[in-house]
């Protein structure tokens, strides 16, 4: 683990190398995501600091975008392809059947830390719906029936 | 070969050295040179494509076939539905659904031996074998323009990209054409707009050009969010100098010296491939400073996206990209005019920017001898849902749907009957069994009361709901609606409001005429495209199938058996075993024994109380009777 300082001392690095230009504040946050794992209060009032604008600013920038959170994530991150192709082929399906087994909400951490759970739209292997990902890997043509096994992989 | 190209000469000199690079894959038989391409699309990645290339590399060695034989990860071939995929030039064959372990026989009986591998070949329906690419029917009426080099080269290797003929539109623009040319030869063309609109590319380079200020930029729409569609990605990660090289040449039409690239952070294959592809373009002189030794100057950044469809607007990308809260403004003034930091901007999106360079080229009359009357060259299209052949598919404008669905896509899987294809995305409509025959085009589309989009394209079957298809997309919009207007952010609630009613059960016939007149209101009222055709799902499901929406609210059925509230779950006595097994399943106690017999004389047949029940289908998915005695 790396201290606090580090990390902010990385980020300030970053926004130097953009000579702390406003108009970058979305790839900064993207640094600051990739840095701190999500963007709490405490850093984007830093930001808002470093660039010289208020920090309403950049909240109002975090809130905008689903890709930003102000929440850490867990351990592994669950995305289930709510794109059509995967929707038709019943992904809500696959959906609910995730939310029971770890009895969490799409958009819920479970309380160990262990799953994230998320969705997203179209990762373009349509061939293969219903889709999903965890930690980036892809789960083809997923069954209701096959949830449980998937998820025992990173149990 | 590092060198800087200096002039156009040099460029051609160049390509001269490098063309031979593609001899192989353009069917010439050299030397008995082999060469193996294997799709790295995002399908056939999820399925192995890296380890089939790592197996054919390691088979080639074994073999000592190594300087004979090469292999590489290539862009998506767009059938993806038979996943992985690899094709063998010169031979000009093509393999499909590929294993890893696959490889050994690849090189043993194909290479080696001459012997086709028979079970990795497509089957007709008759049962025979088809080798040859364009053959097979999936590609048979496929027409690959801006999807040209995606698949055929690898897009890391500079050189590939130069012996495909790249960069020398630019340097055609640059040294025999002046900018006025460049834009009439794309006026010409007839190209429109591919990111959903239609608006004719050259008509909005004439104003950028015509706009009159120290400082321009162009724009590339690589924010592509349409849910379903993967069109740009794929060109993105299998041509990116394509887009690189268009770019400029609109720079150098509407007097521009800097490009911005607007690309989903969602896509991390494509943005390496950007920056690889934008790296080498600099070194090697044909972005930057003095392009080719001219004195005309071009840069190109990437700025991320962080996840908003309302980006894909224009005014709102431009938002994004000067780091504020990507809302939309209202237009006029148009980019063309007041743009990215109040600079004339020119937007267009990836697929538009990959047409420039053939247009360039071959000239625009002659790309225009494809397509309408009105929508010339081609348009590509991700086409997926119900159908077999899911995939990437670029056809001729003119084309019909039929052709698309069961020509090009095999028609609907597992023998279902057809009942309409989704196209243009949350922002388009259906279109159903009458419209099959209708030529695609910006117009005619729009005429059906869907739209071009971006080239989403989803088969629904007969298992599909209409009133659930309209709300899942409007639950999409709901969800991305900016809020900044009221019609979009209030009044795309109340729709979807209403529709989660009527799919509860307790809609009424007077909520399908609420429907109707927000839906008009959001229309007219919305401040930008993505309120403005919000409605365009229900609205044309509304009209395609009225008799659906009838059937949720006066019925209280739904036809297709998808919308869970209006489920009745019944038990048929003549099916039942007895057994008892749903009643054990059933999480919340509404299956009870009844008094009347069941198909195993000695036991009672199992019953559902309706008021108890909570429509999960636990007990259905427990029945083991053949047929089922639980039906709904």
């Amino acid at each position: 683990m790396r201290t606090n300082q580090e990390m902010f001392a990385e980020l300030d690095e970053f926004i130097e190398s953009v000579g702390c230009n406003p108009s970058e504040l979305i790839a900064i946050l993207h640094k600051a995501q990739a840095i701190f794992g999500y963007l709490p209060m405490e850093v984007q009032k830093h930001i808002a600091k470093k660039l010289n604008i208020n920090v309403s600013k950049v909240y109002g920038v975090v809130t905008f975008y689903s890709f930003f959170t102000m929440e850490p994530k867990g351990e592994n991150v669950i995305s289930i392809c709510l794109g059509t192709a995967c929707f038709v082929r019943g992904s809500g399906k696959i959906l609910e059947q995730v939310e029971q087994f770890l009895g969490i909400k799409n958009g819920e951490t479970t309380p160990d830390g262990k799953f994230t759970l998320t969705t997203l739209r179209c990762v373009g292997a349509c061939a293969l719906a219903p889709v999903m990902q965890i930690n980036g890997k892809t789960y083809g043509g997923v069954k209701e029936e096959d949830v449980p096994n998937i998820l025992a992989e990173y149990m | 070969m590092c060198n800087k190209i200096n002039s156009q000469k040099d460029l051609l000199n160049m390509y001269e050295n490098v063309k031979g690079l593609m001899d192989v894959r353009n069917f010439v038989d050299k030397d008995e040179k082999r060469f193996i391409s294997v799709c790295a699309g995002p399908g056939c990645a999820a399925l192995g494509a890296n380890s089939i290339v790592e197996n054919l590399r390691k088979e080639i060695k074994e073999h000592g076939l190594e300087g004979k034989v090469e292999t590489d990860i290539t862009g998506c071939f767009g059938f993806c539905a038979k996943g992985p995929v690899i094709k063998i030039y010169p031979d000009n064959v093509f393999y499909m659904q590929v294993k890893p372990e696959d490889a050994k026989r690849i090189v043993e009986d194909h290479l080696i031996g001459g012997r086709l591998v028979n079970d990795l070949l497509y089957t007709k329906e008759d049962g025979t074998l088809i080798k040859e690419q364009n053959e097979i029917p999936f590609y048979k009426k496929q027409l690959r323009i801006a999807l040209n080099k995606v698949g055929l080269i690898n897009p890391e290797i500079f050189a590939e990209t130069i012996a495909t003929r790249g960069y020398q539109a630019l340097a055609k623009s640059l040294f025999e054409l002046t900018p006025e040319q460049v834009i009439d030869e794309v006026s010409k063309s007839g190209l429109r707009g591919r990111g959903g609109a239609g608006f004719p590319t050259g008509k909005k380079w004439s104003f950028a050009r015509a706009s009159k200020n120290d400082k321009k930029y162009i724009i590339c729409n690589a924010d592509e969010g349409d849910p379903g569609a993967f069109m740009d990605r794929s060109i993105l990660e299998g041509d990116p100098h394509s887009v690189l090289e268009a770019m400029a040449i609109a720079g150098y039409a509407i007097g521009a010296d800097e490009g911005e690239i607007y690309i989903r952070a969602e896509y991390p294959l494509a943005v390496s491939r950007l920056q690889i592809a934008l790296k080498q373009a600099y070194e090697f002189g044909v972005l930057g400073d003095n392009i080719m030794g001219t004195d005309f100057s071009f840069h190109i950044n990437i700025k991320y996206g962080a996840g908003a469809f309302v980006c894909g607007e224009e005014t709102a990308l431009i938002h994004s990209i000067e780091g504020k809260r990507g809302e939309p403004t209202l237009k006029p003034p148009f980019p063309a005019v007041s743009g990215l930091f109040g600079k004339p901007t020119n937007v267009n999106n990836v697929e538009t920017w990959a047409n420039i360079p053939t247009i360039i080229l071959d000239g625009g009359d002659n790309f225009a001898k494809v397509g309408t009357e009105k929508s010339k060259g081609t348009k590509v299209f991700a086409l997926a849902g119900k159908v077999n052949n899911v995939g990437l598919v670029e056809i001729p404008m003119g084309t019909t749907l039929r052709e698309i669905i069961y020509d090009i896509g095999g028609g609907i899987k597992n023998g279902k009957k057809f009942k309409a294809v989704q196209t243009g995305g949350p922002s388009g409509g259906c279109l159903t069994e009458k419209d099959l025959d209708t030529p695609i085009d910006y117009d005619n589309l729009v005429a059906k009361g869907s739209m071009m989009g971006s080239g989403g394209m989803i088969v629904l079957d007969e298992d599909d709901c209409m009133v659930d298809i309209a709300k899942f997309y409007l639950e999409f919009t709901v969800e991305e609606s900016c809020g900044k207007c009221t019609p979009c952010r209030v009044g795309n609630k109340r729709m979807l409001e209403i529709l989660e009613k009527i799919t509860n059960g307790d809609g009424t016939l007077e909520d399908l005429e609420t429907l109707k007149r927000l839906a008009t209101v959001i229309k007219d009222c919305s401040l930008c495209a993505l309120g403005q055709s919000a409605p365009n799902p229900v609205l044309s499901t509304m009209l395609g199938f009225p008799e659906e929406y009838k059937a949720h609210v006066v019925d209280k059925e739904c036809p297709a058996k998808v919308c869970k509230g209006l489920l009745k779950y019944h038990i048929v006595e003549n099916n039942c075993l007895g057994c008892g097994n749903c009643a054990r399943h059933c999480p919340v106690g509404a299956i009870t024994k009844s008094d009347k017999p069941s198909k195993n004389e000695h036991l009672m047949a199992y019953q559902i109380n309706p008021d108890i029940c909570i429509k999960c289908g636990t007990c259905m998915e427990n029945c083991p009777a053949k047929p089922k005695a639980i039906e709904r």
